[in-house]
């Protein structure tokens, strides 16, 4: 039985209008990052990227992510076993608090957690007073960072836990399991795969974060630059093989969030296609 | 089925962590999501309101939120197209390169806003690879609002291919084929058949690109030239007034933004809401 779409020159048309307008608007900016970081050969790229202050601003984005992880993975994980496993009154408005940061836009980010933790803040006016300065150093980048970036685990595994249903813990927990063992021997299993995806997708975004970091960072080179602040200086400076070195760096990590994706997916469709 | 009876008594709850899991996530939502918004508010309490409405009404301001608004619009809705197309494309047809353009599908999300932005400037400046040939047919993109509407398009692409996308491989043939056996030409059959079931996930997902592209900042600021009342955005007039030390300027013209934002997420998730309820028969 046919299919609507499926006359053959329908199916050409419109995959080859997918597949060129795909080209020009996705992969074509892809290809011009590359093209541009080696435009002058391999040893001025590698001359850019070794450079002092792009691999302090390498470092310092590691260091961020590093640490916003385990805090938006301990989140994450605690609002998913709420949200999933007890009803209570509140559930709903808790799952559309957390897409707030999705809702808001990156400067707007940047700008409340400056106002309150600036000097001028209420809280911030307080820090001073002890001589303790959030705003302006990596712990106000590393702040505005988790803003940005706690969602994603959370996201990724709250559908995956409500679908699969508390059944299997509950029998854990009635076999007399303890909570913690209940998790790391039930649950944690079932959600390993979402979890390490939402755990790449806040890397990503951590990594690349940049309206609501360049509202608090100050951009000091060498000491509060993150990489695409860093980026940004540089294509400011008209040195454009320098500001792509760093964009391809950050493409590159980029690409590997696709081919996790990617590697993930195919997994799981191999395992619902043997189940 | 006895789990459901043993929630019901309400005290006992079976699995364990309901305080712990619920302190950590009050906890981090009231200090991280919601305690800074109150700084916000505590800059505004200073303003009376018609300084406030002095501020937020200001020319070059209000040249902000048109153009915005309406290069937001317009990368909304070149979305709702492309990303039809492409969630259809993907789902119906087999051909070779399809993982991979699913896989491209997810680029703009992946990519740093600024990386997307340097990239999407040098492409169509004047002696970009599309921009040299752009101006030869004189249709300048940098620096006009056409390069802000290209960037938000850029960035919010994939909230319409991964929305639509799940609800079209969730339509059983039957659909189809009932459409195709009692004639429906290919047009009628997707307008009066597939487009009533495709309608409130089209309109959720354009919804998020909008609302994604009203705050987007990082891919837009290099390709937009930045003049003020023409390529000026919203977000960067927020940047501006704090170069300036305008810390209530900005506050003032942040709330406009955040309280559109969250009105507009709010909206969607109603929206979301209720149609799912409907296609699950009442029981979401």
């Amino acid at each position: 039985m046919q299919r609507i779409g499926d006359a053959p020159l329908v199916r050409r048309l419109l995959i080859a209008m997918a597949v060129g307008l795909s080209g020009l608007f996705l992969l074509l900016p892809l290809v011009a990052i590359f093209a541009q970081a080696f435009s002058q050969g391999v040893s001025v790229f590698w001359s850019n990227v070794s450079d002092f202050y792009t691999l302090h601003a390498i470092g310092l984005t590691l260091g961020i992510a590093l640490l916003t992880i385990p805090v938006c993975l301990v989140f994450g994980v605690a609002l998913a076993w709420l949200v999933t496993r007890f009803s209570f009154p509140g559930r709903r408005l808790l799952q559309t608090l957390i897409d707030i940061p999705f809702a808001v836009s990156p400067v707007v980010a940047g700008l409340i957690y400056l106002l309150l933790y600036g000097r001028n803040g209420w809280i911030g006016g307080w820090l001073d007073s002890y001589d303790i300065q959030l705003m302006f150093s990596w712990p106000g980048i590393l702040m505005v960072t988790i803003f940005v970036t706690c969602p994603f685990v959370a996201r990724e595994l709250i559908p995956l836990m409500q679908a699969q249903g508390s059944r299997e813990e509950e029998a854990a927990v009635v076999l007399g399991a303890s909570g913690w063992t209940t998790f790391r021997r039930v649950t944690l299993p079932n959600i390993r795969w979402a979890l390490l995806y939402g755990i790449i997708l806040t890397n990503a975004r951590a990594v690349g974060e940049f309206g609501a970091v360049s509202v608090v960072s100050g951009a000091i080179r060498g000491q509060t630059n993150t990489l695409p602040l860093h980026l940004e200086q540089l294509y400011q400076d008209y040195n454009a093989v320098g500001a792509f070195a760093c964009a391809a760096l950050l493409a590159l990590i980029a690409l590997l969030t696709l081919a996790a994706k990617a590697g993930l997916e195919w997994r799981a469709s191999r395992r619902e296609a043997f189940a | 089925m006895s789990h459901f009876v043993l929630r019901q008594s309400g005290s006992a709850r079976v699995l364990p962590g309901f305080g712990l899991s619920m302190g950590i996530s009050v906890l981090f939502i009231s200090l991280v999501l919601l305690l800074p918004i109150t700084g916000l508010f505590g800059q505004l309490a200073g303003l009376s309101f018609a300084e406030y409405w002095t501020i937020i009404t200001e020319g070059r301001v209000v040249a902000s939120y048109m153009v915005t608004i309406g290069a937001a619009a317009v990368a909304a809705l070149i979305n709702a197209v492309f990303g039809l197309l492409l969630a259809w494309v993907l789902v119906r047809y087999t051909f070779p390169g399809k993982r991979l353009l699913d896989a491209l599908m997810d680029l703009p999300f992946a990519l740093p806003t600024a990386v997307a932005g340097i990239t999407l400037a040098t492409l169509y400046s004047s002696n970009g690879w599309m921009g040299s040939w752009l101006e030869a047919l004189d249709l300048p993109v940098a620096q006009t609002w056409v390069g802000i509407a290209l960037a938000m398009a850029f960035t919010s692409i994939p909230f319409v291919v991964r929305t639509v996308q799940p609800v079209l491989e969730d339509m059983p043939v039957e659909v189809d084929e009932a459409a195709m056996s009692l004639g429906a030409t290919d047009g009628v059959a997707f307008r009066r058949v597939i487009m009533p079931h495709l309608w409130p996930a089209l309109v959720t997902g354009t919804g998020l690109a909008f609302v994604r592209s009203l705050g987007e900042f990082g891919a837009i600021i290099f390709i937009a030239g930045n003049m003020p009342y023409e390529t000026e955005i919203t977000a960067l007039m927020i940047f501006i007034k704090l170069q300036e030390y305008d810390y209530v300027g900005a506050s003032a013209i942040a709330s406009v933004v955040l309280f559109v934002s969250l009105a507009l997420l709010l909206a969607i998730n109603i929206w979301q809401g209720r149609f799912v309820r409907r296609l699950h028969g009442g029981k979401a």
